[in-house]
C-alpha cells in the first residue's frame, strides 16, 4: 500500500516540482545538505546504510553465482555456447526497470515466488539487484578466465593438473581482474534506481535507499536531503573507483 | 635434485607415428627411439615438425596413426616428464610462487617446498629474484625460471622447445649451462633448436627433421663432420631449406 501511495505522490509531484524547482535551488539548500551529511543526520545515514547493505549483498550473491558460471562457460564446450555468450554480454546492459518489473511479477502474491512474501522488502531489492549484477560479473569472469586459459592451457596440461586444480589456478590468477568485475557490479547496483523502486517500494525507514530517496525528495522539493544523499552517493562511487584503480595497480606490481 | 637412476620413462619409442590435422601432414611416419644418455637435439627449419614431435613425446598430443611407448608402455601419464615451451606462460605470481605451484601440482609434500624452492632458484641463479613477479622478469630470467619450474617435477626426461630463441649471448650461455648441469644429473634432455651453434655445443646425438620427416640422424660429431644427405649438407652450409 505504501508503495502505491509513494508512486502516486511522485507522479503527482513531478509537475509541481518542475514548476517550483528554479526558485528553490539556493545556497541555503546546499549548505543545509552539507550540514545534514557532516552532522551525521540519523535519517540520512539509515538510508545510506540500507543502500550499502542491499547493494553489497547483491554483489556477494551475484559473485557466488556469476564467478563459477562464468568460469564454467569459459572452460566448457557445449552446443549453443556462442549464443549463451552473446546473451550474457547482452544481459550486462539490462534496463533496471525491466528487471524490477520481472522480479515484481515473480514475487507478487500471485507470482511463482509470491508465497515467500518478499515483495516490498530489502530482500526483494537484493534479488532484483542480484539479477541485474550477476550477468556483469559472469560475462567479465568468462572473458577473463577464457583469455587466461588460452595462455595457461599448455602449462597446466603439462603439469598434469586436474580440472579442479585448473579452475582454482585460473580464478586465483584472475583475482585482480575479478575484483574489478565485482566493483563494476557494485557500481551498477549502487547507482540504479528503477529496479529497487519497483520491488522495494521506497518505504520510509524500510526500503528507502539513496537513489530512490533522491528521486522522491527531488520531486517533493526537499532538496537538502536529495543533495546530501547525492553527495554521499558520489563520494561512494568515487571511492569504489579509486579502490578498483588501486587494486589493479597493486595487482600489476605483485603479480605482473 | 639428486642423481637419478635410469627411469622407466625411457626409452621413448615412436613407431610409424603420423600427425595430420586439417588435411595437412605435420609429421609423417616417424620411427625414432629416444634413449638415456646425452642430450638429443632436434634440428630443422621452422615448420619441420620439431615442436609437434616434442609434444608427442611429452604426451600432450596423440598421434593420428602409429604408436608411442614410454619404457615399453602406452599412455604413461607425464608424471616424470616435463617440458619448457618456446614461449613459457608465467603464472601471475612471484617467481617462488610459480615454483611452489609446480611442486604442488607434482604432488611433492608441502614440508619440502621451501627447501626445494631455494634449491631450484639457486640452480638457475635466481636466488635474489624469488619475490619478483614472474611476468616482470627479463626474457632470460623468465626462461631460467621456466627451466626451474619444469625441474620442480623432478623429471626423468626434460623437453625443451627452442629454449634460447630470442635470448642474447649472455642469457643463452646461462640457459645452456643449466641444460648441461641438468644432463649431468642423468636427466634426459630432448631439445629442439634451429640454432646450429647451440646444437654443436649441447648435442649428444642429432635428429634432423625436414617437412615432417626425419632426413638424418646420428651421433653429433659424425653428423656435423660427415653429413650423409643433401638436405643436411645444405642445412649445415647455411643454405635456406624450403
Amino acid at each position: 500500500m505504501h508503495m502505491g501511495a509513494d508512486i502516486t505522490k511522485i507522479d503527482h509531484n513531478d509537475g509541481i516540482c518542475a514548476r517550483y524547482l528554479p526558485n528553490r535551488i539556493s545556497m541555503t539548500n546546499d549548505v543545509s545538505a552539507l550540514h545534514l551529511v557532516l552532522s551525521g543526520d540519523a535519517a540520512l545515514f539509515a538510508i545510506v546504510r540500507l543502500s550499502l547493505y542491499v547493494s553489497l549483498s547483491a554483489v556477494v550473491l551475484a559473485a557466488l553465482i556469476g564467478i563459477p558460471l562464468g568460469a564454467w562457460i569459459a572452460l566448457t564446450r557445449f552446443p549453443g555456447r556462442q549464443g549463451v555468450i552473446v546473451l550474457l554480454n547482452a544481459l550486462m546492459g539490462l534496463p533496471p526497470v525491466v528487471v524490477g518489473l520481472a522480479v515484481y511479477l515473480a514475487l507478487s502474491r500471485s507470482g511463482p515466488l509470491g508465497a515467500f512474501g518478499l515483495l516490498f522488502t530489502p530482500s526483494a531489492m537484493i534479488v532484483a539487484q542480484t539479477v541485474l549484477v550477476m550477468p556483469i560479473i559472469a560475462a567479465l569472469t568468462r572473458q577473463t578466465i577464457e583469455d587466461l586459459w588460452l595462455e595457461y592451457r599448455d602449462e597446466l596440461t603439462a603439469m598434469n593438473l586436474g580440472p579442479l586444480g585448473r579452475v582454482a589456478a585460473l580464478i586465483w590468477d584472475a583475482r585482480f581482474s575479478l575484483v574489478t568485475a565485482l566493483l563494476a557490479g557494485f557500481g551498477r547496483a549502487a547507482a540504479e534506481v528503477g529496479a529497487i523502486m519497483i520491488v522495494g517500494g521506497n518505504i520510509e525507514g524500510f526500503t528507502r535507499t539513496m537513489t530512490t530517496a533522491i528521486a522522491l525528495e527531488t520531486s517533493k522539493g526537499d532538496l537538502p536531503l536529495a543533495v546530501g544523499l547525492g553527495l554521499v552517493l558520489i563520494v561512494i562511487v568515487i571511492a569504489v573507483n579509486a579502490l578498483a584503480w588501486s587494486v589493479r595497480r597493486a595487482g600489476e606490481r605483485l603479480a605482473g | 635434485m639428486t642423481m637419478r637412476a635410469p627411469s622407466s620413462e625411457l626409452p621413448i619409442e615412436f613407431d610409424g607415428v603420423t600427425v595430420a590435422a586439417g588435411g595437412v601432414t605435420i609429421l609423417d611416419q616417424i620411427t625414432l627411439t629416444l634413449a638415456q644418455g646425452r642430450p638429443t637435439v632436434l634440428i630443422g627449419p621452422n615448420g619441420s615438425g620439431k615442436s609437434t614431435l616434442l609434444r608427442l613425446a611429452m604426451g600432450l598430443l596423440a598421434p593420428s596413426r602409429g604408436r608411442i611407448t614410454w619404457g615399453g608402455l602406452d599412455n604413461v601419464p607425464p608424471l616424470k616428464r616435463a617440458i619448457v615451451f618456446q614461449h613459457p606462460a608465467m603464472l601471475r605470481r612471484s617467481a617462488s610462487a610459480n615454483l611452489r605451484f609446480a611442486l604442488r601440482a607434482a604432488g611433492i609434500p608441502r614440508a619440502e617446498h621451501a627447501r626445494r624452492v631455494d634449491e631450484l632458484l639457486e640452480l638457475v641463479g635466481l636466488q635474489a629474484l624469488g619475490n619478483r613477479a614472474a611476468r616482470r622478469l627479463s626474457g632470460g630470467e623468465r626462461q631460467r625460471l621456466a627451466l626451474a619450474r619444469a625441474l620442480a617435477r623432478d623429471p626423468a626426461v626434460l623437453f625443451l622447445d627452442e629454449p634460447t630463441a630470442s635470448l642474447d649471448p649472455i642469457a643463452t650461455k646461462a640457459v645452456e649451462d643449466i641444460i648441461r648441469a641438468v644432463s649431468e644429473r642423468n636427466i634426459k634432455v630432448v631439445m629442439a633448436t634451429h640454432d646450429l651453434g647451440e646444437a654443436r655445443r649441447l648435442a649428444g646425438d642429432i635428429v634432423m627433421l625436414h617437412r615432417g620427416g626425419i632426413v638424418e640422424r646420428g651421433a653429433a660429431p659424425a653428423f656435423f663432420d660427415t653429413p650423409q644427405t643433401s638436405e643436411a649438407r645444405a642445412f649445415l652450409a647455411g643454405e635456406l631449406l624450403i
